[in-house]
């Protein structure tokens, strides 16, 4: 009773394996009709399923089978050529096969099922076979060379197809009559059939599968008890290790050197069986498109690239329904129907692209479509409709920010609901899914060029590289994969280094503002530094010994987490946290240090979300730079700062040099201008408040010629054509890229144009104008109105 | 003949409770907790049991009684509950004890709201009550908490 437990249980796990691959050799075939192998491949499963069932006692699967079976011994043998309506039902014969292979996997029998319509299709494709037009000469000229043809291999036909023969008798009359035909035809080209008759003759498949053998089924869950075994031999080999730190014995410390390789190695070949190439889940692709597109009325191509690519059997899992939705989606909304393509100037059959590689420790999957890209105007439209964003948001939306609205839950933007998707349900699905396995979906339109959509996973959930990290005495683990770089400041610096926008902490790192996260702060375990901070640039906390500035990258954004102390890194084993913490988005999951004690991994998503600075100055900016890209308008990086009014202003980051942090003190009075010594020349410095004409304060003379009494000044030093000056602004706020966004007409001199940048209202500068002010023989206009008056 | 069940006996603030045993894994001794910060008060810590991270339960913030003196270190039951391995801690374990499905009896209606969304009901065993945990629930973080926790 077991054993025949067992085989039916082969049976069931390897027909379902036969089956994807019978999918997509079906759907190959439509397109290489000619292509003896893909036939000769389809053929065999067929029969293999076939002769299981029939040994097994599963009829009705049988019956199925074999009338498949003999409409695929015509197709092979070129009685008949391929056309749609064959393929649908032969596909359609496939998922009866399935639905029997599920019904016999759940209650042990086939169910009670009603196969006479397919089976009548079936035969009747199989014999009306109104023979194509060019297939039908060659076959009846090959029926008129039939007597003289048997002679020459009579022997060899009968063991190829008298299996068949008998088994087939009760099920259907048509193929049997076909069959003698079947054996002329195959005896007359027998070169092309050799690799066949062995597969063909065996009754059992078992026998057949010789490929298999070199191959073990292994229960997934073995796999991880042996993962987390594993990973407890690695924490007890470092303990083992520590001690052989202290010891002389030579016989110990080789011991235990081995034992290091031999784990190392153990560990990683554990971490390969868990591997799985992507091709597993695309397999089943080809199927679905086509499905998808002769459901509406479309061609679709599709085309896969990186089918080898590995990665964990988990995350292929995952990926398996979100990735199944985007190549539903993308045939059903993205490409067009063939006519639409045809007066858009287009190939009438559309591309679907699936692209797999690794990069970074990651591994990015990309789901592209030629179709007409994503009505944007539409998408906003419908958020604003379903309430998902309000009028005033979606007017400013840039068109990256509203592609990826179609991830918000709730929003379809299909003209009318299909079976295969616009119900609006899917893509924020998509999203959650992707992101739980912590990786990232992102989604770029075209209009009349198509849809890509781009996955970003890790390659593997089990072991990562990581730094540890301690704060507040506790240990934490940064993924490595979101590491950019290390920034210590010591003594002075590490004063001097932290300096505030709006309460909020930067560090300028090569003179680009990082936005800084404390740790302590995120995790409520320290004091709230940033509450002491206000407008004024002032140090959180008083001074530190040493701030350590881990700088982070999350989905494009960069931060600098300040942690206590930053240690080494290490491979850590992922410990998932268990439903009671998941709903903390700054943790990944825990590890096992090897002192057995428990670390937590930060989650650097989450970390950058929960600390909303991160998320609003850099997404915009993020999002601007993207908008800018796709309307293919000129990119200007702009350094962002205010005035002493608190007013935005910018510059061409082309025209400057360096940021620098000039002590009052060192600022000197030179005729009616404040200069300074720079990098051994004289550096002439311009108020901002001063190089613009300001109706209303008009600065005096006393003004202009006191030295500044605060302890800093912040200092764009810019250069243009060959002459540089510092311009003393109130605070550096960001760098920014900048398109062609509506500009409107200078309020006064020294000013190019008003522009909105980063949403607020920012004045562009005249640099050249402004250093024409401060031209030592030509005193500015203000200046000499200023002068007059005194 | 009456149905018996057996309870793992525990104590908290002097009050007897019990677990089914088989829902019970097995009792380990109390060792360092990794504390987590932003987790629900009731969450202790993770612990190391044997490689798999569990996360560690005060069952007296579960259940709203009294902190523990610091004087008294706790035990950790380690659960099999809805929610996976779990570790909870109680003061003091105590025997496994075979009940008569006839003593036992439903929560009476004024224990707090919170006890009785915990505890399914009391065996009236003799000199005691023993109050039956509803071992889910008392694995779950409260939702009260959980709001809490932000």
């Amino acid at each position: 009773m077991n054993d025949s437990d067992d085989i039916v249980k082969e049976f069931l796990v390897e027909s379902h394996e036969n089956l994807d691959r019978l999918d997509r050799d079906l759907v190959d075939l439509e397109k290489h009709p000619s292509d003896k192998e893909i036939l000769a491949s389809i053929f065999r499963t067929i029969h293999t399923i076939k002769g299981t069932s029939g040994f097994l006692g599963f009829g009705k699967l049988e019956a199925v089978t074999h009338v498949g079976e003999s409409l695929l011994a015509r197709l092979r043998d070129g009685q008949l050529s391929l056309h749609p309506e064959l393929t649908t039902a032969l596909l359609a014969m496939v998922d009866a096969v399935r639905q029997m292979l599920a019904r016999i996997e759940e209650a042990g029998n086939e169910g009670e099922r009603d196969d006479q319509k397919l089976i009548a299709t079936l035969t009747r494709l199989g014999q009306s076979a109104s023979p194509p037009p060019t297939p039908a000469p060659e076959a009846s000229s090959r029926a008129h060379l039939e007597p003289p043809l048997p002679e020459s291999s009579p022997v060899e036909l009968p063991p190829e197809t008298a299996t068949p023969i008998p088994l087939d008798v009760s099920a259907a009359k048509g193929p049997v009559q076909e069959l003698p035909r079947t054996v002329v035809e195959l005896s007359s080209e027998p070169p092309a059939k050799p690799p066949e008759p062995p597969e063909a003759s065996s009754p059992q498949p078992a026998a057949g599968q010789s490929a298999s053998e070199s191959t073990i089924r292994v229960d997934v869950g073995l796999l991880d008890q042996l993962m987390n075994l594993v990973g407890e031999l690695v924490l007890a080999r470092n303990q083992i290790l520590q001690f052989t730190k202290h010891t002389e014995e030579t016989g110990l410390v080789t011991a235990g050197q081995r034992l290091n390789l031999i784990a190392s190695e153990l560990q990683e070949n554990v971490m390969k069986t868990r591997m799985q190439p992507i091709g597993n889940v695309w397999g089943r692709f080809p199927r679905t498109v086509r499905d998808v597109a002769l459901a509406c009325g479309k061609q679709v191509r599709i085309q896969m690239q990186g089918q080898e690519t590995e990665l964990d059997k988990t995350l292929i899992e995952a990926i398996k329904d979100p990735m199944t939705h985007l190549v539903r989606n993308a045939v059903d909304h993205g490409v067009e129907s063939p006519d639409a393509r045809r007066s858009a100037g287009k190939d009438p059959v559309g591309v679907l692209q699936l692209r797999a590689f690794h990069e970074g420790g990651q591994v990015n999957i990309e789901i592209s479509d030629d179709g007409s890209g994503l009505n944007l105007a539409k998408v906003a439209q419908k958020a604003v409709q379903k309430g998902l964003i309000s009028a005033d948001q979606a007017a400013r939306l840039s068109e990256r920010e509203a592609a990826n609205l179609v991830f918000l839950p709730g929003l379809s933007t299909a003209e009318k609901v299909t079976n295969v998707s616009g119900r609006g349900v899917g893509m924020d699905v998509v999203k959650t899914n992707i992101e739980r396995i912590g990786g990232t979906v992102d989604l770029q339109s075209t209009p009349g060029k198509g849809t890509s959509v781009k996955i970003k996973i890790p390659l593997t959930l089990a072991i990562v590289p990581a730094l540890m990290v301690t704060s507040a005495g506790e240990r934490y683990a940064i993924p490595q994969v979101s590491l950019l770089e290390l920034v210590g400041l010591d003594g002075e610096q590490a004063r001097k280094g932290v300096e505030m926008i709006h309460g909020v902490p930067v560090y300028r790192l090569r003179g680009r503002l990082l936005p800084l996260v404390y740790l302590k702060q995120v995790l409520k375990t320290g004091p709230p530094e940033s509450a002491v901070a206000d407008d004024a640039p002032t140090l959180p906390e008083g001074g530190f010994e040493r701030v350590n500035i881990v700088v982070l990258q999350a989905d494009g954004r960069k931060f600098g987490l300040v942690v206590d102390e930053i240690s080494d890194t290490e491979e850590i084993v992922v410990k998932p946290l268990g439903r009671h913490l998941k709903q903390i988005s700054v943790y990944a999951g825990a590890t096992i240090m090897g002192d057995g004690k428990v670390a937590l991994i930060m989650d650097v998503l989450g970390l950058a979300q929960s600390s909303s600075i991160v998320a609003e100055t850099h997404e915009r900016a993020r999002a601007e730079q993207e908008q800018a890209r796709a309307d293919g308008a000129e990119v200007q990086k702009l350094v962002l700062f205010s005035g002493r009014s608190g007013s935005r202003m910018a510059v061409p980051l082309s025209m400057l040099a360096r940021l620098e942090n000039i002590p009052g003190a060192d600022v000197e009075r030179s005729g009616n201008q404040w200069v300074t010594q720079y990098r051994g020349q004289i550096l002439r410095l311009i108020r901002i408040s001063h190089a613009l004409e300001e109706r209303r304060n008009l600065p005096d003379s006393n003004d202009i010629l006191t030295l500044p009494t605060s302890a800093n000044l912040q200092v764009l030093v810019l250069e243009d054509q060959g002459r540089s000056f510092g311009l003393v602004v109130n605070q550096i706020l960001d760098i920014v890229e900048s398109g062609s966004g509506p500009q409107s007409a200078p309020t006064r001199s020294g000013v190019l144009y008003s522009s909105v940048i980063a949403e607020r209202v920012t004045e562009l500068l005249d640099v050249a104008a402004i250093l024409a002010t401060g031209e030592p023989y030509e005193p500015i206009p203000a200046r000499a109105a200023s002068a007059a008056r005194s | 003949m009456s149905e018996t069940r057996q309870f793992c006996s525990f104590y908290l603030d002097h009050l007897l409770f019990g677990i089914e045993s088989q829902k019970i894994q097995e009792v380990v001794a109390y060792r360092e907790l990794r504390p987590v910060p932003l987790a629900p008060a009731s969450v202790s810590g993770l612990m190391n049991l044997r490689g798999q991270v569990v996360v560690a339960l005060e069952l007296r913030r579960q259940l709203e009684l009294a902190e523990r003196p610091a004087a008294v270190v706790p035990v950790c039951l380690i659960v099999r509950a809805e929610l996976g391995t779990v570790c909870l801690l109680a003061d003091e374990v105590g025997n496994v004890l075979e009940v008569e499905e006839e003593t036992f009896e439903p929560a009476p209606e004024t224990l707090s709201p919170r006890l009785r969304s915990v505890i399914l009901g009391v065996h009236k065993l003799e000199g005691q009550l023993m109050h039956v945990l509803d071992t889910d629930r008392a694995c779950a973080i409260h939702a009260a908490s959980l709001a809490a926790a932000g």
